[in-house]
């Protein structure tokens, strides 16, 4: 049985968002382990996504955002004025709900980031892209084809792209925010797959709608409701013996 | 009992999926069934696109054709080589070379695409990406209207503003020339090229920047790396429609260029182009008469250039991943 005794990497400390006067995350608070995969679920709308964005800081774009507490990755308070946002998102990649692609080729979309962050040498670059491609287990069906449009691949393909353009750029953390929604199941299973093999590596964090999934591939699972966290355990405990009614509630479908 | 029991239900079903039969087919027409119709929306559709299309091609075939036939009767009195490469235009002692406006009219369309183009994508880039939505909204109009401003217009500021400005900057008596040309039609292109432009970026999908973001990149990689390259095809149209008008202006360009048949060799150097060749000259000429004709090859000449510079757009913007 997995256990949360691994080290914590990731420390959030009684979070408070709100977009505008809308109280979006309530108190939260958890560590997250290093080099697992945890699982955020909970009905639509409850903060998944939220709390996600707050890790990267990519609610930093969204206007009339506040935050209050604190999170640490690392040890290192991830808000405060000596951070480097870029830097952040270096270290922690994000895959999105829907493929996101750029308009480029295959080869020009895992290289994105490696040539942001300064890296030059063609040798170089060929080699980050083929064990990017390699560990999102698409090269064998894309090596012929690099200098095709990403736009060209089919759903499942675009989002192990885009998982390999993450790890392009070689982060700690890897979020996913429902990256299977929008796939079949077969490419739902290479993308599950996927991430059991990448936790060795990474620390994983996604977003799922789907309570199997979260059953199926994570560690830790942790269930919100309204912003709150209700139940935060390892998936095993909180499927087959949950402590909370809600959480219960919820996995066995009564409501959400 | 039993049987008269079951049969009520089953007369109901029949009764009801009849009715749906009755209403899918009162739906379409009695003589016109759905789908002759269907076929026959189908067809004309396709008549109208493929005639219009057709019409189009016809209307600048023709245009070429009618601009051709007559400038062609030039070449009866005066060689090719004399006409595409002499500088001497010389028409009342019959010497018709066109070199100097083939030049000039390429020169100034390039030297207003040098300056126009990068200031337009700085507008469009500092309009779309960083400006607050207040301003957004004040400048956006003014564009809009400065789109629609007529040429003269802009030659008067041309000949009142900018060429005193350029003579006394210069210390010369000259302020006439490329240059002067140059910077007027920047100023006129310049709205049509930022807002298309503007719009272009506008329309570039969030997701594409929420991807680059969330690598690490900065808002200035983003724009450049991202945006502008999946803005390009909106970027490459704004381009050719400014381009367009800068080959084309006649009014602005008179006013400003000095109206004299000399290479332009030197920014500030009274010339001529095409454009403002055939307008200074066309009232004057005989219409049987060699000049006549070269006026007209002239304009197919104009003609040309612009359907070269387009086609050259296209190819350098293609450059790139297929989609
Ligand atoms: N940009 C925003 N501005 C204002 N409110 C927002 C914004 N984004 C999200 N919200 C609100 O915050 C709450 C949490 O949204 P969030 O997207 O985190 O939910 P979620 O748990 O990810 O839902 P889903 O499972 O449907 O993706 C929702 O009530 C939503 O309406
Ligand atoms: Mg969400």
């Amino acid at each position: 049985m997995q256990t949360i005794a691994s080290q914590t990497l990731i420390d959030i400390h009684k979070l408070n968002l709100y977009y505008g006067t809308f109280h979006a995350l309530k108190n939260v608070t958890m560590d997250i382990p290093q080099k697992a995969i945890t699982a955020f679920i909970g009905p639509s709308g409850c903060g998944k996504s939220t709390l996600l964005r707050t890790l990267n800081r990519m609610n930093d774009m969204i206007p009339n955002t506040r935050i209050e507490g604190k999170i640490t990755i690392g040890g290192a308070d991830i808000y405060s004025k000596e951070v480097d946002v870029e830097t952040l998102r270096k270290k922690v990649g994000m895959v999105f709900q829907q493929p996101n692609p750029f308009p480029k080729s295959i080869y020009d979309n895992v290289a994105y980031g490696p040539r942001l962050h300064g890296i030059r040498s063609k040798q170089k670059l060929d080699e980050i892209v083929e064990t990017s491609l390699r560990s999102a287990v698409l090269w064998d069906e894309v090596k012929d084809y690099l200098k095709r449009s990403a736009l060209s691949l089919s759903g499942g393909q675009q989002q192990r792209l885009c998982i390999a353009r993450a790890i392009a750029v070689n982060p700690d953390v890897l979020l996913m925010d429902e990256a299977t929604s929008a796939l079949d199941p077969i490419s739902t299973l290479k993308i599950e797959e996927l991430a059991q093999e990448l936790k060795d590596k990474y620390t994983i964090v996604m977003v799922t709608h789907n309570m199997h999934q979260a059953a199926r591939v994570s560690n830790q699972t942790v269930f919100f409701l309204n912003g709150e966290v209700v139940e935060f355990s390892d998936t095993e405990k909180l499927f087959s013996n949950p402590r909370d009614q809600r959480t219960e509630d919820y996995i066995s479908g009564r409501f959400g | 009992m039993v049987m008269s029991m079951m049969e009520v239900p089953n007369s109901g079903t029949v009764y009801s999926s009849e009715e749906l039969g009755r209403s899918l087919e009162s739906s379409s027409g009695k003589t016109f069934g759905r789908r002759a119709r269907l076929a026959f929306y189908n067809r004309t559709f396709k008549i109208v696109c493929i005639a219009s299309a057709v019409f189009v091609c016809l209307i600048l075939f023709s245009i070429l054709f009618l601009m051709g036939r007559t400038g062609i009767l030039t070449f009866e009195t005066v060689s090719l080589k004399t006409f595409f490469f002499s500088t001497d235009w010389v028409p009342e002692n019959e010497q018709y070379g066109a070199f100097v406006f083939i030049f000039g009219t390429i020169a100034l369309t390039l030297l207003t695409m040098l300056i126009s183009v990068p200031l337009s994508l700085l507008i469009a880039i500092f309009l779309s990406e960083m400006t607050p939505a207040w301003l957004k909204n004040a400048l956006r109009p003014v564009l809009d209207l400065l789109v629609g401003i007529p040429s003269v217009v802009y030659g008067f500021l041309g000949l009142t503003i900018l060429i005193p400005m350029l003579r006394s900057l210069t210390g010369t008596s000259l302020g006439d020339g490329i240059l002067a040309a140059g910077i007027v039609l920047t100023i006129m292109v310049l709205p049509t090229i930022s807002r298309i432009t503007d719009d272009s970026i506008v329309a570039v999908p969030k997701k594409f920047r929420d991807a680059s973001y969330a690598l690490g990149s900065t808002r200035f990689q983003t724009i450049v790396r991202v945006v502008i390259p999946a803005a390009r095809s909106g970027i490459m149209y704004a381009v050719i429609l400014g381009m367009a008008r800068a080959i084309g202006e006649t009014m602005a360009v008179v006013m400003v260029i000095g109206n004299t048949p000399q290479l332009a060799d030197a920014l500030f150097k009274p010339t001529s182009v095409l454009t403002s060749n055939i307008v200074m000259q066309i009232p004057n000429v005989p219409f049987d008469s060699t000049w006549n004709y070269a006026l007209y090859m002239m304009g197919f000449i104009l003609l040309l250039i612009s359907l070269i510079m387009i086609i050259a757009v296209r190819l350098i913007q293609g450059k790139g991943v297929k989609q």
